[in-house]
């Protein structure tokens, strides 16, 4: 194979490819000067704070905003000047329940299926019921179906016309572990499959299920890479305190928050997460505390949720 | 992490009764105060209201458009022509030149009235053989040649007094035979059941499509219809036309009633008014359509369907003659399809119409749906920016 080929080769495998987006809302930047590239067939998992630019940034993709700058492509379109193509080969699961509420199952699914000019709707809805579990469901009217099952119908909804590329803006929002559960292994069932998929979300479990992740706080794009990689690239140093009451915890938390090296302090049930970039820092300033008997400190690999509470304060600071 | 514990806030004592009205109060006028469409109909119907009442309708209506048929030049023709127009009733805009001409101008409606001077009027007046003077009135709407027929009694007495080459005779000098056509027993249900075709179905259709894009919107369907391939015409043309059908059944349900109860007759084609009615209320879903693309949520679009529909009723000849209205409240009606409409299903309905003399009104309407459907079209918002 001759260096050409390859290159058009490893071209063909980025799904999205988008460099330097930026939109802005009267005139206050939702997403700044971001860029991603996801390749075909991993599960990227979108991370980031409430109002942070994940849907602002799936909308962009799928060609429901236009990016005030920046450009790129998604399964090779522009997502300027293609949306239209886009919208043929694109999966879109909106945050908000998004499918009519006043139409049975079937009936919603069927009119997705002849929206994108599927051959036999009928079948193609019959299919989709039956892989999702829907049977026995099928007339019931969208909006008398718990959470999970609504869940479970629009993925089914933007799976309907075996796109190439999922985009899920925080499609488990509100739905329960086990459905949370089946949902995930749905979602890597497709991935096998060769489909890519974006999925924004808050929680830390579902982050941990995805091929790579990228976190986004007001705009900018903060980290990305897989698990370990964001866990290894954020240089904390974290210790996992223990005390005999609770009072003491919160004490401790009073006072540790805001000293030198101390950039996290969060609890955690019965412990206390404190963490810092400076490790020698932070190993000053919490030395009185390891001195006494009161606590207990433990260090350990910092999780990937204090990654990203860490990464927030961060971005919060240069953001202020 | 600092613990914040709420803080005990200072309440007063009592029910406070007033206090939360007030706070209640607050909240809607800072609403209403957001609600810039709200706000406008506030001032805007009042003053529409005012100005359409106050300027534009009138019940006894001056100035209505009559043709004259002259066959002979005579003073005496002069003469009763000037008496005619000094009643300020009639005008004289149209000089036909023959009967068939006549026929056609009251059948489009072009005019109410037309007044025929048979060949040896004048010669007869003079001769004190009391001729007849022959006056076609358009009579299907009774409130607006009504009381210009009436003016008519003091006319044969005025006309020629100064006229002394006629003989004084006791009687008048000539009589005046007037032709009530189509509407001779001046029933008001006559004019009103077709007219109410037409405002019926410019309300019911107005508001099945003024909802239709805002409700999308406002349920959180369109973010998901937006992401799908579908153009907005397709939208369009897929939420219009099961509405047609709709408004199809609605006008024959009315057309029906006024023939069966109210004796309303349909003496031209049924296949014409079935066509053109067709085309009405594929109109007033583009324009309803239309609202739905510009207003922000349904409460807007609502608003917007009443503030259009206030002019149609009172600016199309629905309630109140078109032709007493003063120009420019005409060119306002004539860009309101129930207006053309009206003509149509009236000129169709108790007149006998024909294509031919309907074609202008037609073909106002399909301007209309067409201008309505591009800036529907235009204004439709593909993305969410």
């Amino acid at each position: 194979m001759s260096a050409p080929d390859a290159a058009q080769n490893s071209a063909d495998d980025i799904v999205i490819d988008v460099h330097g987006l930026t939109k802005k809302f009267d005139g206050r930047a939702v997403v700044r000067n971001l860029s991603m590239q996801v390749k075909r067939g991993t599960i990227y998992g979108f991370l980031g704070p409430n109002g942070s630019g994940k849907t602002t940034t799936i909308r962009m993709l799928c060609g429901l905003l236009t990016p005030d700058e920046g450009e790129g492509t998604c399964l090779g379109y522009d997502i300027r000047t293609d949306t239209d193509e886009i919208k043929k080969h694109v999966g879109y699961m909106t945050q908000r329940f998004s499918l009519y509420e006043d139409l049975s199952v079937r009936e919603n699914l069927e009119f997705i299926g002849r929206i994108y000019g599927l051959d036999k709707p009928r079948a193609a809805a019959r299919a989709a019921i039956a892989r999702l579990g829907l049977t026995g469901r099928e007339e019931q009217i969208a909006h008398e179906l718990s959470g999970g099952w609504k869940q479970r119908l629009a993925l089914g909804a933007c799976t309907l016309s075996s796109p190439q590329l999922l985009l899920l803006d925080e499609p488990t929002a509100g739905v329960d572990p086990k459905a949370r559960r089946d949902f995930w292994n749905e979602i890597h069932a497709l991935a096998a499959e060769g489909l890519t998929v974006l999925v924004s979300t808050h929680y830390m479990d579902e982050a941990e299920r995805c091929h790579e992740i990228a976190y986004i706080a007001y705009g900018d794009l903060l980290a990305h890479g897989t698990v370990e990689e964001v866990i290894a690239g954020s240089r904390l140093t974290t210790y996992v305190v223990s005390a005999r009451s609770s009072e003491a915890l919160n004490r401790l938390t009073e006072e540790l928050t805001g000293k030198p090296g101390v950039d996290m302090v969060a609890p955690f049930g019965t412990s206390l997460h404190v963490a810092g970039r400076d490790a020698v820092a932070l190993e000053a300033t919490i030395a009185p505390y390891r001195a006494g008997k009161e606590f207990e400190w433990k260090h350990s690999a910092p999780s990937l949720e204090d990654v990203f509470i860490e990464l927030m304060g961060k971005a919060r600071d240069n953001f202020q | 992490m600092n613990q914040v514990m709420p803080a005990q806030a200072p309440r007063h004592s009592g029910n406070g009764f007033w206090r939360k009205t007030w706070a209640m109060l607050v909240k809607e006028f800072i609403q209403l105060r957001r609600d810039r469409v709200s706000f406008a109909m506030i001032v805007m119907i009042p003053l529409v209201q005012l100005m359409l009442f106050g300027y534009a309708i009138n019940t006894t209506p001056r100035d209505l458009p009559t043709a004259v048929l002259l066959q002979e030049q005579s003073d005496v023709g002069r003469s009763i022509l000037a008496a005619l127009q000094n009643t300020r009733y009639f005008k004289i805009t149209q000089l036909p030149r023959s009967a068939a001409e006549v026929d056609r101008l009251i059948l489009a409606g072009k005019v109410l009235f037309a007044v025929e001077i048979p060949v040896g009027f004048e010669r007869a007046v003079r001769r004190g053989d009391h001729p007849a003077l022959l006056i076609s009135a358009d009579a299907t709407d009774p409130v607006a040649s009504g009381s210009a027929l009436s003016a008519l009694g003091t006319l044969v007495q005025t006309a020629l007094e100064h006229d002394h080459d006629i003989p004084e005779a006791g009687a008048p000098p000539f009589s005046i035979r007037i032709h009530a056509r189509y509407n001779p027993a001046a029933v008001t249900q006559l004019n009103i059941v077709p007219g109410l075709v037409g405002t019926i179905l410019t309300m019911t259709m107005l508001i099945f499509t003024a909802l239709s894009v805002t409700r999308e919107i406002e349920r959180g369907t369109m973010e998901n219809l937006l992401s799908m391939p579908i153009t907005p015409v397709e939208i369009m043309l897929g939420k219009i036309i099961p509405y047609i059908m709709v408004g199809f059944v609605q006008a024959a349900m009315i057309i029906g009633i006024g023939v069966l109860l109210f004796g309303v007759p349909i003496v031209g084609n049924l296949g014409l008014l079935a066509g053109l009615s067709t085309l009405f209320i594929a109109t007033n879903l583009s324009i309803g359509y239309t609202f739905s693309t510009v207003a922000q949520n349904q409460l807007q679009a609502m608003q917007m369907s009443i503030m259009y529909f206030l002019p149609n009723i009172l600016l199309s000849g629905f309630l109140f003659p078109f032709a007493g209205m003063p120009t420019w409240a005409q060119w306002v009606g004539e860009t309101l399809p129930l207006t053309h409409y009206l003509r149509i299903v009236r000129g169709i309905m108790l007149k006998g119409a024909t294509a031919t003399d309907l074609h202008y009104d037609g073909a106002a309407m399909f301007v209309l749906m067409l201008v309505a459907m591009t800036i529907a079209v235009t204004r439709f918002r593909r993305t969410l920016d």
